[in-house]
């Protein structure tokens, strides 16, 4: 195998294209599609929120959907995962609820992080899913700390990072790569190459044929999947998984899929790619494995009927609750600086109280510019 | 008692509280074998293995990230950053990632970790090994930052440091890491509590706040204000700097009406502005003369010209006068 092949097991039109040996049984399957329904639903949701200025950004990751759901699915409960901002269906697949992600989207007191960050930036500790940050890849190098931590208290765990095509070209993906190389870390790295980052192609960020090629340099395995064909993204990552867990150290999977939105709510696409996302219309992930449900009997017209309007139907009822939510209260803004409450900070506090009083609210229309 | 070094008691340190508790790993460049191109973390291979004492890839943002990455799985790392002077491909990863991840978790994760690194000048090291780095951190939410001057609290500031569940920079005055000793009680798991500042040096006519190696300069520039004005000298010795031990700062002030401050870091927007800033604003009324700041220079920290460039107990001498002669 090269460094640009490819695994696939489900071809455009639904037909297996090569073994599947994922052993998934149909009612897995059935999930991780109606998972694939329900990030997209979620997607088209959350911009909508934000054109209509009720959330102040969202970052839409419709295409990638395989990707995210053929990943997070494969991960164990005393697995960690260290997700980039664009992969809503990883989170979704590892039981983080919608409810919780609006919430972070409206930043109320309903949200785990207590409105502290953006929408998209979460945090799901129950799930050991490690808070987002925005600077790019700087969460890779946790991720093999973890994955020390892991092997140092005897466990099994796995740690998995996920990062894009850009993260690749970040001082800590270098840093994450090249320890994890050196610990034999139980680490997967997933990177989703979806050619852009935010107006920058591929091209553009690296003079590598692959990212999975740059594996050999840190001296473990790189291996390219259809990151649109859930199930070879649910293959490639299982066997990555199984190899950390059996001690035998970190894969780089490169899951080759196509950004075809916007880099978030704030960006026009339209200024710097001109057509080249038509071509990949056609290689909807979604479609793509419906049809493969299809031909198996799995799925059907009706079904999908069903599911969609359950989807959406739930997530309007979640997002009719969560937008009555109050702002978080207004000490929120002191706590969890430090363990405790320092001085100098509760003076701060006091003095806030007592020169503005309490009367705080969340700016509603304020959105944001990038 | 048994006098030692400040190396002496940083090792005596990460000793002790890798024996009291296993989730204490030490990472960094050369800090295993070797022991520490300052022989800090000396002895500690041999005696936690190499799964605990790790020596690391030569990258700083690589050895702090991975501290964070261990932290949130419960670990208790103590990162050592060889210079301070090496910290800068790190900051990234101290103040976006390690600073704010309590606060932007919503308390879901946190990563308590102390980041060991000498700093400061006086050891002939030119730009990359004589920096003072410390206001860089002292503006960032979240992180504690602690600097010790002699070897007692350095052992007691360290251990408290490693079971503080807050991230802590720790700088280590390299200046005066092998003299002079100071006593330090023998078998005693002793530690010295964070944000508390010491007065070193009791007096009455005027303050010098300082920490780490500028303290025995504050000390010998008040002897000699004694010998040569009869003038006593407060000197506090701030030993954390953030949190402030404010009450400690505005109690010596209130004291004295008189303020030295002493840094070798540069002057401007410097630790030293902050304390003067404090000052005006809370105790202007007890104040008698203006505040004098005593500084590096805001150059790029000299090779050759070190002496001229690192404060003095002469230069220290000088802005005393000027307080105490104020009318």
């Amino acid at each position: 195998m090269t460094s640009t092949d490819m695994l696939q097991i489900i071809g455009e039109s639904g037909q297996t294209v090569s073994e599947d040996e994922t052993g998934l049984p149909p009612e897995k399957l059935v999930e991780m599609y109606e998972c694939m329904l329900r990030t997209r639903a979620m997607d088209e949701r959350m911009i909508n929120l934000q054109r209509q200025g009720r959330i102040g950004f969202y970052v839409p990751s419709t295409g990638e959907e395989a990707a995210q759901v053929g990943s997070g699915m494969v991960f164990g409960a005393d697995d960690w995962i260290f997700p980039s901002y664009r992969m809503p269906g990883t989170l979704l697949m590892r039981g983080a609820s919608p409810r919780a992600m609006i919430a972070n989207c409206y930043g109320n007191s309903e949200d785990l992080c207590l409105g502290r960050q953006m929408p998209v930036h979460y945090s799901f500790a129950e799930q050991n899913v490690v808070s987002i940050s925005s600077p790019i890849g700087t969460h890779i190098i946790h991720a093999v700390g973890t994955a020390y931590a892991m092997r140092l208290r005897k466990t099994d765990a796995v740690a998995g990072v996920f990062f894009g095509d850009g993260g690749t070209s970040s001082n800590d993906f270098h840093s994450g790569m090249n320890f994890a190389g050196v610990w034999k870390s139980p680490c997967v790295f997933v990177c989703s190459n979806n050619q852009w980052a935010i107006s920058v192609p591929f091209e553009k960020q690296t003079a590598s044929e692959s990212v999975a090629v740059k594996a050999k340099a840190y001296g473990m395995p790189g291996v390219r999947v259809d990151g649109n064909d859930v199930l070879a993204v649910y293959q490639a990552v299982s066997a990555a998984v199984a190899r950390a867990r059996a001690g035998v150290g970190p894969t780089l999977l490169e899951l080759m899929t196509y950004r075809r939105g916007p880099h978030s709510s704030s960006d026009d696409p339209t200024r710097y790619r001109g057509d080249q996302a038509d071509e990949w219309l056609s290689r909807d992930p979604i479609l793509r494995f419906r049809k493969f449900l299809e031909r198996q009997d799995l799925w059907s017209e009706d079904r999908e009927q069903e599911s969609s309007t359950r989807v959406k139907d739930e997530l309007n009822a979640a997002i009719k609750e969560v937008e009555k939510l109050p702002p978080p209260p207004l000490d929120t803004m002191f706590t969890d600086v430090y363990a405790k409450v320092p001085k100098f900070l509760r003076e701060q506090y006091e003095h806030l109280i007592e020169t503005e009083g309490t009367g705080h609210e969340a700016d509603p229309d304020a959105a944001f510019p990038l | 008692m048994a006098e030692i070094t400040i190396v002496q008691a940083v090792n005596d340190a990460l000793m002790e509280e890798m024996g009291r508790d296993e989730d204490v790993v030490v990472l960094g460049e050369d800090v295993g074998v070797n022991g520490g191109v300052f022989r800090c973390t000396a002895d500690l291979f041999d005696t936690y293995g190499e799964d605990r004492v790790i020596d690391t890839p030569l990258s700083e943002s690589g050895i702090i990230g991975a501290a964070i990455g261990m932290a949130l799985y419960g670990l208790r790392p103590v990162p050592e950053i060889q210079f301070s002077d090496f910290i800068w491909p790190a900051f990234d990863q101290i103040t976006s990632e390690l600073a704010k991840m309590r606060y932007r978790s919503g308390g879901q994760f946190t990563c308590p970790m102390v980041i060991r690194t000498p700093y400061g000048g006086g050891i002939r090291g030119g730009h990359y090994h004589s920096q003072s780095p410390e206001v860089y951190f002292t503006h960032t939410s979240g992180l504690v930052v602690v600097v010790p001057s002699d070897a007692y609290d350095a052992k007691g500031l360290l251990k408290a440091a490693i079971r503080s569940p807050d991230p802590v920079l720790f700088l280590e005055p390299k200046r005066i890491y092998r003299a002079p000793k100071t006593e330090v009680p023998e078998d005693d798991d002793y530690i010295v509590p964070l944000g508390k500042a010491a007065v070193r040096r009791e007096g009455t006519d005027f303050t010098i706040t300082c920490y780490g190696a500028m303290v025995p300069v504050a000390v010998e520039a008040c002897d000699k204000a004694a010998d040569q004005h009869g003038w006593n000298g407060e000197v506090l010795d701030l030993r954390t700097l953030v949190p402030l031990d404010e009450d400690a700062l505005l109690a010596s002030v209130t004291k004295t009406g008189r303020l030295v401050t002493l840094q070798e870091a540069p002057k401007f927007t410097g630790y030293s502005s902050e304390l003067s800033a404090i000052v005006a604003e809370k105790a202007i009324d007890v104040m008698e003369a203006p505040i004098r700041r005593v500084a590096g220079f805001d150059v790029p920290f000299p090779f050759t010209l070190e002496h001229v460039y690192m404060p003095h107990a002469d230069r220290v001498l000088r802005a005393i006068e000027d307080v105490m002669t104020y009318e």
